[in-house]
This record gives structure tokens, sequence and C-alpha cells, in this order.
């Protein structure tokens, strides 16, 4: 997004061929293009660029989508190691 | 449509800059901001829907100065159902926001001149995009809303526009299951709502687009300052006591004039992590945040170094220098939570690397200016 790139080779996107019907649901609600959708099947273009916010797989309608979302926040990380508990915004205000 | 983008422990919410703090009980008993854009009611076969009006006065302005000094967030909320805006009759699009005053307040100033149903979801007084992570923008609170609201008495299509960024918590499919009602993802930003609308309900690509330009990016920076107060005035104590450690077992006067320092360079620290580097951060090298934050605290570092030149000694300068770089790294770490473009695995991998080098970083600095007072 605009020259703004995060680590490489980390999000853990997946996406089921076989269960894709390319719908185009994953290409419309992604923020960063992640998809594109061709010949009735959606391509992951551009994995790096994914923040995994998990919109694709919410609103798959076949489950052909996997990933593991979640806040890409230092501070959730932080209180979730420190609580072991799942990762939080606990910023309280 | 969410509002301005918000950046914040979280993502950005649509629009401007917000962090994902907020949230805690339902919004029923807080402060209503209600009359200060409320506009008459208008009759429905529903029942009667408060309208609202599209003028952002001193009184908006103000608040969202609060919101982004961080101060009573989780208060700045709007009562969460349906409000027209204009004169909307049964065919006018019903547009879908969370009930964070600021992003609501984006909707009905970006929405000016439609004639349109905003439909608000309690979302806990949290912008859309964290709302949307949380959970509280969701599924179930659409569905329940659009049906507390007999929305399906009030409009005679079968159509929600939501704005992009709440698709995370939102399964499209799900809600027309379970209230009949189709989701259009709108644009990410409320300022495209109306383009969005005239193209027929299509977004062009740069409307599917978050980005994070400088003006975002400077609106987060004093609530990353103010949230960093209680640790840093914690800090600052330690810093003082250790000051006062030297060949005189402890001096009231070092600890005095040897904190102060140490404190200044604290906080110059954080202002290098928090400031500098989230305004600088298309421009630095790296793509680690802790890469960032740590070569701007360097810098800065090396600057003053350079400005006090003679009179700081050696092991207080190499001090200055690591203890400046460890404080901008870890702060700039910080600040991934208000970007929308960091993933929770990127995040967790840069945590694991950054952390252990900035404590070494934190206790080289830390012995060789307590021991560089034995040395004097």
């Amino acid at each position: 997004m605009d020259g703004f790139r995060y680590m490489d080779g980390v999000a853990t996107v997946r996406l089921d061929d076989a269960a894709c019907i390319g719908c185009g649901m994953c290409e419309e609600v992604c923020p960063h293009g992640v998809y594109a959708v061709a010949e009735g099947k959606a391509r992951i273009l551009d994995r790096d660029a994914c923040m995994e916010c998990g919109a694709c797989a919410m609103n798959c309608p076949t489950q052909a989508i996997s990933v593991n979302p979640g806040v890409g926040c230092a501070a959730a990380i932080l209180n979730g190691w420190l609580s072991g508990s799942k990762p939080s915004c606990g910023c309280g205000g | 449509m969410s509002g301005e983008k918000s950046g914040g422990c979280c993502a950005p919410s649509a629009g401007s800059a917000v962090p994902c703090c907020g949230g805690g009980s339902p919004s029923k008993a807080v402060p209503r901001y209600e009359d200060t854009f409320l506009d008459g009611q208008l009759e429905t076969p529903a029942g009667p829907v408060p309208r609202v009006h599209s003028r952002i006065g001193g009184h908006d302005l103000l608040g969202r100065w609060k919101m982004r000094w961080g101060i009573g967030r989780d208060r700045y909320r709007v009562s969460p159902g349906l409000f027209a805006l204009g004169a909307p009759d049964g065919d006018a699009p019903v547009l879908v926001t969370a009930n964070y005053k600021m992003t609501f307040d984006a909707v009905r100033r970006d929405a000016a001149g439609l004639d349109a149903w905003i439909l608000v979801l309690d979302t806990l007084g949290v912008n859309v995009w964290c709302a949307a992570g949380e959970g509280t923008f969701g599924t179930g609170e659409v569905i329940r809303r659009a049906t507390e609201s007999r929305l399906s008495e009030v409009v005679r299509h079968r159509r929600l526009i939501l704005p992009q960024l709440g698709a995370p918590g939102v399964a499209a499919h799900e809600v027309r299951k379970g209230c009949g009602f189709s989701v259009v993802y709108g644009p990410v930003r409320a300022r495209d709502i109306r383009p969005f609308l005239e193209a027929g309900m299509k977004a062009s690509p740069p409307m599917r687009r978050v980005v994070f330009p400088t003006m975002d990016r400077l609106v987060l920076t004093p609530v990353e300052i103010t949230g960093l107060l209680r640790p840093a005035g914690w800090a600052a104590a330690v810093l003082f006591l250790l000051a006062g450690v030297g060949p005189g077992i402890f001096s009231l006067g070092a600890a005095w004039e040897r904190g102060f320092s140490a404190v200044a360079a604290l906080a110059a620290g954080i202002l290098a992590g928090a400031v500098l580097t989230p305004v600088l951060l298309p421009w630095l090298p790296g793509r680690a945040f802790s890469i960032k934050g740590g070569l701007a605290g360097g810098v800065l570092a090396a600057c003053t170094v350079m400005w006090e030149r003679g009179s700081l000694d050696a092991p207080t300068t190499l001090a200055l220098l690591l203890a400046m770089t460890a404080v901008s790294s870890f702060v700039a770490m910080n600040f991934t939570g208000a970007t929308p473009f960091t993933s929770p695995s990127g995040v967790e991998k840069e945590m694991r690397r950054a952390l252990p080098v900035q404590a070494v970083l934190a206790v080289l600095a830390g012995v060789l200016w307590v021991g560089g007072a034995f040395l004097r």
C-alpha cells in the first residue's frame, strides 16, 4: 500500500482452490489488494501485503480461505504474552 | 460507514486515525451528544426516527481534539439505532456505521446532501475497523440492529451499505440469512460514500484500498504519547533513584542533576519513537518498526551528543546513544498497532527478535551510566 510494506513470508492466509467458487467477495473486502479473481477462481496475488484482518475468510461463503486473524499490535501481543491469554488491545480507555 | 480512518492499538477505522480503545459496557448510560447533531425527527411506518444534520460545530471539534489526546475515549459514543439524514424515503440507501462519535460525525459530515438512513451499531464507542476486529461491529449486531429498528418497514429495498473495513467482523452471507438484508461493502473512507453511490454502488479500486498518509500518521501521535505517560513516569522515578547512586552511596544532588539529564534522554527517546518515527515512517529504512525507531532514536541521540560536545564523558555518551536507541525502538514498535498494514504474524516475529536486543541495549546503557558515576 502506497509504498508501505511489512514483514515478508509471515502471512498465514491460505486459499483452497478447489473450494473457491470465484464469487469475488475476497477481492472486494481486501483493503490491500491481495486477491484477484479471474476465470471463476480467486488467486492470491500478493500474499506479503496481507495484514491478516480476516475480512476475506469471514466473507467467503464456502470457507475456502483460512487465516489466523488478529491485531497487528505490539502492545496487544505483549499483553497476551504477559497475561497468557489472547492478544487484546487492553488499553481500557 | 466508517468515519475517519483511525489507527490505534488495532488498526485504523475508516477515515482518520483513532486507537481502538474504548470498549467496555454497552452504550446506554453514557453522556449523550445527540442534542448537538439532532435536527428534529422523521415519521416512518416504524415510528418516528431522529434526524441528524451534517454540520460539524465547535463541540464536535473539541470532542475530536480530546479523542486525539485520549481524553474520555470510552465515553465518546452516540446512541445506537436508526437515524435519518436529509429527507430519506423508502428507497433511500442505508449506511451502517459504528457508534464512536468521531466515526459517526465523519459519516454525517461526508454524506452531506444525501438523503439516507444511518444505522448505528453499538460498537461500545469503538471505530469500525477495531470494532470489526473485536467482533462488536459484527454479523450478530448488524442483524439485531436492523431487526430492532424495524428497518424492513422503513425501506422497501433489502440492502445495507457497510464500510469495507467492517468486513473483518461481518459475514455478508450470514447477514442475509439472519435478517433478509444483503450486504454491500462500500468504500473504506466516509468521504467516498457519495462518489460510491453516484457510481451505482460501485467502488473504484482506490476506494477499496487503505492508505496511511502523513496527516493520518501525525494525528495519531498525541495518543501514542499520552498512553506512555504512566510507564514513562515509573521509568523516570527509577532513573532519579539510579542517578543518585555513586561513590558516596547515594547523593541527592547527583540524583537531581544526573536524574534530570536521564529523564530528558528518556523523553527524547519517546519522542523519537512516538512522533518522529510515525511521521517519517515511509522514509526511514527497514521494514521492522523497531529498526526504524532505533535509527530515529540513534540519530537523535547522535545529534544530542554533537550538541553537548565536550560536556559528556565517554561512558555517558555511549549510554545516551544506547538508551535512546532502545527506548525509541521499543516505542516505535508500539506504533504497529496504529497502522493499517502490519499483520499480527509479522509483529510477533519482529517482537521476538527485537525485544531481546532492546533489553540488552537498555541494560548496557544502565551499567555504563551508573558505572560511569564511579569513574569520576
